[in-house]
């Protein structure tokens, strides 16, 4: 009984520690008073002037538009890069496998600044391009690994049987292999979605030429003290994810019990 | 060999804009510009190593070994209750875990500004509760705080998935051959749950010696870590020699101190955590 009641006490402090910068930045969304730290009443001033700064909705068009293409492209590439890699043996398999780890275990910075080199030596100018390009780099593992699991579950005897039946290879893969490795595929496109919009450190390193997104808007106010229109945009995309979670749990709670993720 | 055409369009990719990059920090690292070209040069590599440097490289190992070690005495006692736990709660309170990275960390960090201020709420539950304030922003403390912040649910996640997946039987065994619940966890539980301490271990060290964000926003401007040393090479002075040669030396560190903890961890193919 006393092990059970230490048990939820510590629970709770954790708790309250994760979560109370959270319920601090969703509080003073709704504080009139500018200035952090000082509670002058409850408005909803700042949810309606959010749609109306060219800044922050610029940053937030940025954001999305570069999560939806990079995860689209990282997703195709990535299930293509997983279908290749199934079919390899031996030495050939060993280094491509490696290859595919490593966006994963290059640190963020490294990997930001080496592609920013990159890009001046290639002469892609510092921009939406460049910041496009460096997203699919990153996202790419995320997609792999959810999707070989998956093609390791199909039964190989499948895309025989097809080709049998007198598929073309192409016809066998779209009509046969990605019909069942479709929830990896769900799963990596996701991953990839959710790396891109949180990503800060590569954007702020590959991006240029007045392009940005909501990390670096952040980032850069602050310096100055952070606009309260901020934690309304992030107030909104927090109980957006919360909302997704909950149909997402709720699908899956229909399917079946204790997915991976 | 379709297969292999099928690979094709990824391996090209990934040799421009994976190794590429990194072929051209060590071709920066080790050239040095005069007279319109670029000659070889170990002068940038030798700068790593003189004291000033010396003292961020170490500060920056000492916080992010802090901070590794405080997320694993924090979160594997969460974890373990986790485990312990009935399942409906636990799939909630495992989800609530992770929550938290769905914010944007940046901002989750920035309001710990105003957590920490003489007059934030700390110190106003501190008072009340008649302990001494704390006065910790802008100084190490604060640098760690926001790591062990941030960094935590790396920490609990792989924890618990081992301890999860710990066969049951083996803990009555032990109980019913007459281990006191202390032995039990000593001699059973925690021997097998190394593997996902490990891997807590590379996932909070990684991140917290490499980062520039959490430094710059607790520590105050002036306040600078190996992270904040390459951001400042490459964005303000434009020193991209020196950058370089400080990020060759940050993946060395890292390909070490990983590469020997993966490899007693004897690391499997596909595992994300």
């Amino acid at each position: 009984m006393v092990r059970r009641w230490l048990s939820r006490l510590y629970l709770s402090l954790v708790f309250f520690f994760l979560y109370a910068p959270i319920a601090v930045l969703m509080v003073f969304s709704f504080n009139s008073a500018r200035s952090r730290g000082v509670w002058g009443g409850f408005t909803l001033d700042w949810y309606a002037q959010l749609f109306h700064d060219r800044q922050i909705m610029a940053a937030l068009y940025y954001t999305i538009l570069c999560a939806v293409i990079s995860s689209v492209l990282a997703t195709v590439l990535g299930t293509t890069a997983a279908i290749g890699l199934s079919g390899m043996r031996g030495l050939p398999r060993l280094l491509v496998s490696n290859l595919v780890y490593l966006p994963m275990i290059n640190p963020d910075i490294v990997m930001g600044l080496s592609l920013m080199l990159l890009f001046i030596s290639i002469k892609i100018p510092l921009g939406f391009v460049s910041m496009l390009l460096a997203h699919i780099t990153f996202s790419l593992p995320f997609v792999i690994f959810s999707v070989l699991p998956k093609l390791k579950q199909t039964q190989a005897d499948l895309y025989d049987a097809a080709l049998d039946l007198g598929a073309r290879p192409l016809a066998a893969y779209i009509r046969v292999i990605i019909p069942q490795i479709m929830p990896g595929i769900v799963t990596g496109f996701l991953l990839a979605f959710t790396m891109s919009i949180d990503d800060f450190v590569v954007s702020f390193f590959t991006t240029g030429n007045g392009v940005t997104n909501v990390a670096i808007t952040i980032y850069s106010m602050a310096r100055r003290g952070m606009n309260p229109k901020i934690n309304a945009l992030l107030t909104i995309m927090f109980a957006g994810v919360i909302v997704l979670l909950f149909i997402a749990n709720r699908r899956m709670a229909y399917s079946k019990p204790g997915g991976k993720n | 060999m379709k297969k292999r055409l099928i690979n094709g369009p990824y391996l090209a990719w990934m040799l421009l804009f994976a190794i590429a990059p990194l072929f051209l920090v060590v071709w920066y690292a080790l050239t040095a510009e005069s007279g319109g070209e670029r000659n070889f040069t170990f002068a940038h590599l030798l700068r790593v190593f003189e004291p000033i440097y010396l003292r961020v490289i170490w500060r920056s190992l000492r916080l992010a070994l802090l901070s590794t070690l405080l997320c694993f005495l924090i979160g594997y006692p969460v974890a373990l209750i986790l485990t312990s736990r009935p399942f409906r709660p636990r799939a909630i309170l495992v989800v609530l875990v992770v929550l938290p990275m769905w914010m944007n960390f940046l901002a989750r960090t920035y309001a710990w500004l105003t957590l920490l201020e003489k007059n934030g709420l700390i110190n106003a539950i501190l008072s009340f509760l008649r302990l001494p304030p704390v006065d910790i922003l802008y100084t190490d403390a604060a640098v760690v705080l926001g790591m062990v912040y941030n960094f935590l649910p790396f920490m609990v996640l792989p924890i618990y998935s081992v301890l999860f997946k710990i066969d049951r039987t083996l803990i009555e065994a032990a109980e019913d051959l007459g281990a006191t619940p202390l032995t039990t966890f000593r001699r059973v539980i925690f021997p097998q749950s190394l593997a996902g301490v490990l891997s807590g271990v590379v996932m909070v060290f990684m991140p917290a010696v490499t980062t520039f964000v959490i430094s710059r926003l607790l520590g105050g401007g002036q306040y600078t870590l190996i992270g904040n040393l390459i951001e400042q090479q490459f964005l303000t002075t434009y020193d991209w020699g020196f950058g370089s040669a400080l990020s060759l030396f940050l993946m060395a560190l890292l390909i070490v101190t990983g590469g020997i903890l993966m490899r007693s961890r004897g690391d499997e193919e596909g595992g994300l955590w």
